[in-house]
């Protein structure tokens, strides 16, 4: 447990939290790993968990006939899944480890009731969770915008 | 008031040289990328050539083809022997006939112009580069001097961001450099392929994962305006002071010492007072329109 | 003080062009008051005047034989100065592949400016500090201004559109000059007050033997002095510059837009704006070529020109780009105004738009609520 929240206190996700929440969420995490090639979500399953990925690189995907594209990675210090903070708590595309993976693995159904229960915390891990999603919203904008096909500084006609 | 009338003086700061452009030779060509769209040059002046002061990281030339036009290309590695190195994107007129040049032909220079990155400032301190694109070859000068002098910096981290694998600059150095233990090199590509196996997104979520002191860092950004607004706003996330962000901006410089109005950002002539800013004095050319 | 007679103005016409110097002022032609060679008092416009309103000038002919009885006409000395084309370099390719640059021959001779309006010495002013203030001197401009005898003419008819008082670049010359001249016109006397403004200008002025003014004779010129800042028909407000740097997102910039036919005439007849670009004209074999500077302006849609399009695409990012330069950016690039009060941007506009009425509108509303 200790341990655990040492770990929630060094990352930047979990830093600014009250150690009251934090002991809640260590409360409701295990560490654990996964070989490279591991299905961590596959789309449209119950999403009932979230990750803190610890070391390892991890391709979100989606899944088309002609197999499946990358559209980001993740890495240490982010986090996999928010799937499971709203209904119809699925997951939405695949999560799967590039390399041997170190997590941290949130039980996000407990953490669901301790929302509910607790609407401080809820509001907390709501706040975080938001502004996770949002900078993943704009990051797939700037993507959409293909920024890299006009020139560049210093470069002119 | 009316302002006074000033008389010519006897000596320009700058000499005459900075107004013609003087003829340097291309020693070699390398493409950057498998097109051929970037490609860099080696130049050693002509004989009889006096060459200006040694061009400091972020600073840029005008290179000049006869009979063609001008245009502003940063220095992207200087070379021993006094060998500059410009790294240019085909892109328009002049640029897509420079890409026709071989070793050997004749371009015209002059400069250097414009200010530099503070890499003085970031003595003692983590050093974080984030470059979009072809901002990798602005930078590229920085990166090399925090390597020659790697104890006067903290962590160095270079964030890098292309398109696709494919349109990724300087690809045997971004290798050696990846394989170094003392600079963290983090790549990502917007769309990655089958054999890519290093991250997918956008260049702002290498600055996310951290690793470096947010109360000793100074961040230089060099890339697409958009890119730079969006780093410099993960910079700040992460707990950087805004005056610790430098950006570099790009606009139509023609004159490059101020005289021809057409680079202004707000008050800022960029070839004279740029290219890289501070962020605080760019914040409002990200924010308003058209500036 | 002294005074000459209006036949001194010949003779110092002559005088200077005996001196080697090519002597440029007020004609008229083609419907205006240009500046252009002059040889004696004959080229000079005596007896016309010009009316001046936005959008409008028209000559009209005086009821006296005053000299210098009108206002400003479209041309400012910026053409002599920083002349609208001008070959930078002469660039001749070698056998080797590499090449040789000369400068632009500047064959330009000492010149001599007759009748400068104080707002005019001012505009060089702000021009100086653009060419001569800066790391690099501009050579040929350097070259031009160094040699010029500027023969000032305190403003007596400020016109519809003036506003140099409230700039303080005006009416009455303050100093730049070499001589200055104040004109005495009524129905019994016609004269000039002279003034020496340098070593120059005294030595010529005692060349046209001037004689001492009367005390009346001073008085009258005085009167002239006094009366011409009240004859100016406008009035930028003295905070402009604060105005317009909080103004950048202001709604006003569209409606400005849409009269706006970004025609570029109001930065042709500015005596400050100073934008140009270089072209590159080679010869048919392709071994010579030419630098050639040319006047642009921030209204050209290539102004901005980025890969990927225009940076300032919108009519209303052109407009508020020129008029906040002007009279706000401009002070902290080169420690002044650029804009001296001429009136010529109102005037020479197609549709009539008034800088001083754009800044006044959007003072009114700093919010744009309106």
């Amino acid at each position: 447990m200790n341990e655990l929240l040492a770990i929630l206190e060094d990352q930047p996700f979990f830093a600014d939290m009250e150690p009251e929440h934090r002991r809640l969420l260590a409360a409701c995490a295990a560490k654990n790993g996964y070989p490279a090639g591991t299905r961590l979500m596959r789309d449209h399953e119950p999403a009932e968990t979230f990750w803190l990925i610890r070391e390892g690189q991890v391709a979100l995907e989606s899944p088309l006939r002609e197999g499946c594209v990358t559209f980001q990675t993740l890495g240490p210090g982010d986090i996999l899944g928010w799937s499971w903070l709203l209904p119809p708590y699925r997951a939405s595309y695949d999560a799967r480890a590039l390399t041997d993976l170190h997590t941290l693995r949130f039980d996000a159904g407990v953490l669901r009731e301790h929302m509910e229960a607790d609407p401080a915390f809820g509001y907390m891990l709501m706040k975080h969770f938001s502004a996770l999603i949002v900078q993943r919203l704009q990051a797939a904008r700037l993507q959409a915008l293909d920024i890299y096909s006009h020139g560049g500084p210093g470069h002119g006609t | 008031m009316a302002p006074e009338t000033l008389q010519p003086r006897a000596d320009s700061a700058l000499p005459e040289q900075a107004m013609a452009p003087q003829p340097w030779r291309i020693h070699s060509v390398r493409p950057d990328v498998a097109s051929n769209e970037v490609f860099s040059w080696t130049l050693y002046p002509e004989p009889g050539v006096e060459p200006g002061p040694p061009p400091a990281p972020g600073q840029f030339n005008m290179l000049y083809l006869f009979g063609v036009g001008e245009v502003p290309i940063s220095v992207s590695a200087i070379t021993a022997d006094g060998g500059i190195v410009h790294t240019t994107r085909a892109v328009g007129s002049v640029t897509r006939t420079m890409q026709d040049l071989g070793p050997g032909a004749v371009v015209g220079l002059r400069g250097p112009f414009g200010t530099a990155w503070p890499v003085e400032q970031a003595r003692g301190r983590d050093l974080v580069l984030v470059a979009g694109g072809i901002g990798l070859a602005p930078l590229r000068p920085v990166i090399h001097a925090a390597l020659e002098r790697r104890d006067d910096f903290g962590h160095v981290v270079v964030c890098y961001g292309a398109r696709s694998p494919g349109d990724m600059i300087f690809r045997d150095e971004l290798e050696a450099w990846g394989a170094r233990d003392d600079l963290d090199l983090r790549i990502t590509v917007d769309r990655g392929t089958a054999a890519w196996r290093g991250d997918v997104g956008v260049v702002t979520q290498l600055i996310d994962r951290g690793g470096f002191d947010r109360r000793n860092t100074l961040a230089m950004v060099c890339g697409p305006e958009v890119m730079m607004r969006f780093a410099a706003s993960s910079l700040e996330r992460r707990g950087l002071k805004p005056e610790d962000i430098f950006v570099s901006m790009e606009r139509n410089m023609r004159c490059a010492v101020g005289f021809c109005g057409h680079c202004q950002i707000g008050a800022h002539f960029v070839c004279r007072d740029g290219p890289v800013f501070p962020y605080p004095v760019m914040e409002p050319a990200f924010r308003i329109r058209e500036l | 003080m002294e005074v000459i007679t209006p036949q001194a103005v010949d003779t110092l016409i002559r005088l200077l062009a005996s001196d080697g110097y090519e002597v440029v002022g007020p004609t008229r032609r083609d419907g205006a008051i240009v500046y252009d060679r002059v040889h004696g008092l004959d080229d000079l416009p005596a007896g016309w005047t010009d009316e001046h309103a936005p959008g409008h000038y028209r000559l009209r002919e005086r009821d006296d034989a005053a000299l210098f009885g009108y206002v400003v006409g479209p041309h400012s000395w910026k053409k002599y100065l920083f002349p609208p084309q001008e070959t930078l370099f002469r660039l001749t390719r070698q056998a080797d592949g590499s090449f040789t640059t000369e400068p632009g021959e500047s064959d330009a001779p000492p010149r001599a400016f007759i009748g400068m309006r104080s707002c005019e010495l001012a505009a060089i002013g702000v021009q100086d500090r653009v060419f001569l203030g800066q790391a690099v001197q501009d050579r040929g401009y350097a070259a031009r201004r160094r040699d010029v005898f500027m023969v000032a003419a305190h403003c007596a008819e400020p016109g519809g559109t003036c506003f140099c008082a409230s700039m303080d670049t005006g009416p009455r010359a303050r100093g730049g000059f070499d001589l200055a001249l104040t004109e005495v016109i009524d129905a019994t006397q016609h004269f000039l007050v002279a003034e020496a403004g340098s070593d120059a200008g005294r030595a010529m002025l005692d060349r046209l033997k001037p004689r001492p003014a009367t005390d009346a004779e001073q008085a009258a010129a005085e009167r002239v002095w006094a009366e011409a800042p009240e004859k100016m028909g406008r009035q930028m407000p003295a905070d402009a510059r604060e105005v317009l740097n909080r103004a950048f997102e202001h709604p006003h910039w569209e409606e400005t837009a849409e009269r706006c036919l970004s025609c570029s005439n109001c930065t042709l007849v500015c005596p400050t704006c100073f934008c140009s670009q270089v072209e590159e004209v080679p010869d048919l074999e392709g071994q010579r070529t030419e630098r050639v500077r040319r006047w642009d302006s921030c209204f050209n849609q290539e102004h901005s020109h980025l890969v990927g399009g225009a940076h300032r695409d919108s009519v209303a990012a052109r407009y508020r780009q020129w008029i906040t330069h002007k009279l706000a950016t401009w002070h902290d690039q080169f420690g002044t105004s650029g804009c001296v009060g001429c009136g010529r941007c109102i005037t020479w506009c197609p549709v009539g738009i008034d800088i001083t009425e754009e800044v006044t509108a959007v003072r009114r509303d700093p919010e744009g609520r309106a």
